[in-house]
């Protein structure tokens, strides 16, 4: 144990650098906060991750995200048990209907200002899944989304900057 | 001829066989014969491997352990009725709630006829029948199983869980911080892949068996590639077999070096996880560069493979061997030699051997708990009867066990990447692509048996005279597997659940379908 502790001290971080705020993710957030909502975030988002459905797949690169490598904490960015605790709700998945009520309730229990940012293929149009009897489509027909991250699943690297958007977005610079 | 009676000699007298079902034969049977089976499956150990409905008909698939042979028995239902599995099998109750809840099958003398998929949300009841019905005007709530006595508390967790995991609900009912009963509720998740898949063509019912479970993408894919090739009779260019099986275990030591971690994170060791994910990340990495996916997701098609190993290939999933050898091993004596660590994981979630061999579970649930059986031995499959491995198996049953059967598994597959990489075959002849196209207008029934790293998938396919999918039944290893938490928690603390659950990790999402 100790020897990994040296390693790991001597080592040098296994960080990479970040990507830059996706410019995409960055035009469509544009002008979505108010300058009040932006001085109450300051320069931190806690996000409640739900699972509307999704393959797991997404859920996998969500994960990754709090690696090492990626490291999402550094810029202030954490997952969080609870939606009380919350600023975004990252949502994967084609809301499944049996997931539907769920969703709007931890929507619900998430307090303002908040973000809905739409995970994924399925979460952003519904995937594969959309038309069936057992899913409702994409997010934005159940909530209001205001961040899309396509992808199937998105690359961590991509679910990064776009986080980084919204990061920079809800701080006002 | 094996101490008990052979499940062929059984099926050959109650019941007729069906043309083209391949590779393992088909059964149907009377009423009469279908009872008959339910006697024969009280005296024998035979294992059930899956079951499920279409509108006017019910299909069972068994395996006789010992000698290895397969079969699927069928009854015809016109009234909709058959008489349940669940008190000879109880593995196959929640299969018949599903089956009951999708297509409207009512398992007479069931052991429990409570909804299981259906959550009165869908708009729709029984949406896979022939006559789908108008949803129940007021349902009531779902009726968990009584608890009663002195000092008991509830404990309702989910389906929005404190993690970032699949949705799912437990109820625990506990005295004080000791765990009496759990209950799982699932279905959350169902997004009515059976029902998408049908009347759809190969490659695009393709797509969504690669969606079945995130994580065992590459292993459901192979399982319908597999059942579709089966029906059709194709046979895939040996490189594709190969590379196949190269994904397969990529896909099983990037999920295992994840559960690894998780599992010693729910122990409050994060250094743990901290060190395993960057492993985990450098097989993703690896994957991106060789098949153009960090899961490898629509990688594995009916017919052979999407993408051939590039040239740089072979070397870079040497050196992830090499590196992988180099950096697991310190990181499990580590895990050894951890006696917090150990006080968490030894002797906790305990499940005994006879419990896994009577729900059929496999995977590393049950070869933790000595049931000693792999899809990739029996009934095997290409390449791997051509590769040398050993598949562990433990006896403790413990979080320890399921640990430890994963990191020998690691191992395995490190050794089973290096000697496919090493022997990898040449393109055949006369193809620029490891893969053959499907003969278009055939039909046919096929199934296939695959280890994902969670355990053996079952997946069924009939495709019709056009060469659509007619029906697909894609068996997650998670039905057998789900039942058993709920007893690996009973006696345990609360506390003890993160880690009772982690060291299963079963899917939701492929459960729910």
């Amino acid at each position: 144990m100790l020897k990994h502790i040296l390693t790991s001290l001597t080592g040098g971080p296994v960080t990479e650098a970040a990507p830059a705020p996706a410019d995409a993710a960055l035009a469509e957030l544009a002008g979505q906060l108010d300058k009040a909502a932006k001085v109450r975030l300051g320069r931190s988002l806690s996000i409640r991750e739900v699972d509307a459905g999704s393959c797991n797949g997404c859920e996998l690169e969500i994960h990754a995200l709090n690696n090492p490598i990626y490291d999402l904490e550094r810029f202030g960015i954490r997952f969080v048990a609870s939606p009380r605790h919350a600023d975004v709700l990252l949502v994967t998945g084609p809301v499944a209907r049996n997931m539907r009520e769920a969703l709007i309730r931890t929507w619900d229990a998430t307090p303002g200002p908040k973000w809905l940012v739409a995970c994924g293929d399925c979460a952003v149009s519904g995937g594969l899944f959309a038309g069936g009897y057992a899913c409702v489509g994409p997010v934005e027909e159940v909530l209001p989304v205001d961040l899309r991250i396509p992808g199937c699943p998105p690359r961590p690297a991509d679910l990064l900057a776009g986080l980084l958007a919204l990061l920079e977005t809800s701080a006002g610079r | 001829m094996y101490g008990e009676e052979p499940l062929f000699g059984l099926l050959n007298r109650i019941g007729t066989p069906v043309e083209g079902h391949r590779p393992w034969p088909r059964y149907r049977l009377g009423r009469d014969g279908w009872l008959r089976l339910i006697e024969g499956l009280a005296g024998n150990g035979w294992s059930l491997l899956g079951l499920w409905g279409e509108p006017k008909a019910v299909h069972a698939a068994f395996r006789e352990d010992f000698s290895g042979d397969v079969a699927v028995v069928s009854l015809d239902c016109p009234q909709g009725r058959f008489p349940s599995l669940s008190a000879v099998r109880p593995a196959a109750n929640r299969l018949e709630r599903a089956a009951h809840d999708l297509y409207g099958l009512v398992a007479e003398r069931t052991t429990d006829p409570r909804p299981w998929l259906d959550h009165d949300a869908w708009g729709v009841r029984r949406p896979l029948s022939e006559q789908p019905a108008a949803p129940v005007p007021s349902p009531g709530p779902y009726t968990f199983l009584p608890v009663e006595g002195e000092g008991l508390h509830q404990i309702p967790v989910g389906p929005v869980h404190a993690g970032i995991i699949e949705p799912g609900h437990f109820r625990f009912t506990a005295n004080g911080e000791t765990v009496v009963r759990l209950e799982e509720r699932l279905g959350y998740v169902h997004r009515g892949v059976e029902g998408l898949m049908q009347g759809r063509p190969v490659a695009e019912t393709a797509r969504l068996a690669a969606r079945i479970s995130g994580d065992a993408t590459v292993a459901h894919s192979l399982a319908f590639a597999r059942a579709v090739e089966a029906a059709l009779g194709v046979e895939v260019p040996a490189r594709a077999v190969w590379l196949r099986a190269l994904m397969a275990e990529l896909e099983r030591i990037a999920n295992h070096l994840g559960d690894i971690g998780a599992i010693c994170n729910d122990a409050a060791f994060a250094f743990m996880l901290a060190q395993t994910s960057q492993l985990r990340e450098r097989v993703l990495r690896t994957a991106d560069a060789c098949f153009g996916h960090r899961l490898m997701m629509d990688r594995v098609i009916p017919g052979g493979v999407a993408t051939d190993l590039p040239e740089r290939g072979a070397g870079l999933l040497l050196e992830l061997v090499a590196e992988l050898r180099k950096r697991f091993p310190p990181l499990v004596a580590v895990y050894d030699g951890k006696a917090s660590l150990q006080d968490r994981t030894v002797t906790t979630g305990f499940v005994s051997a006879e419990l896994v061999t009577r729900f059929g579970a496999g995977g590393h649930v049950g070869r933790a708990s000595g049931r000693d059986q792999d899809a990739r031995r029996s009934p095997g499959y290409a390449p791997y009867d051509e590769l040398n491995f050993e598949v562990p198996v433990l006896t403790e049953g413990d979080v320890n066990a399921r640990v430890w059967v994963r990191i020998r598994e690691v191992e395995q597959s490190l050794s089973l990447i290096e000697q496919i990489v090493t022997r990898l075959p040449a393109i055949s002849r006369g193809l620029d692509h490891p893969s053959v196209p499907l003969e278009a207008g055939r039909g046919g029934e096929g199934m296939a048996l695959v280890e994902s790293f969670r355990g053996e998938i079952l997946t069924w396919v009939r495709l019709d005279g056009e060469g659509m999918v007619a029906r697909c039944h894609p068996r997650d290893p998670s039905w057998f597997q789900w039942p058993l938490l709920e007893a690996a928690i009973g006696g345990n603390i609360v506390a003890d659940f993160p880690l009772c659950n982690k060291s299963f990790n079963c899917s939701y999402a492929g459960h729910d379908l």
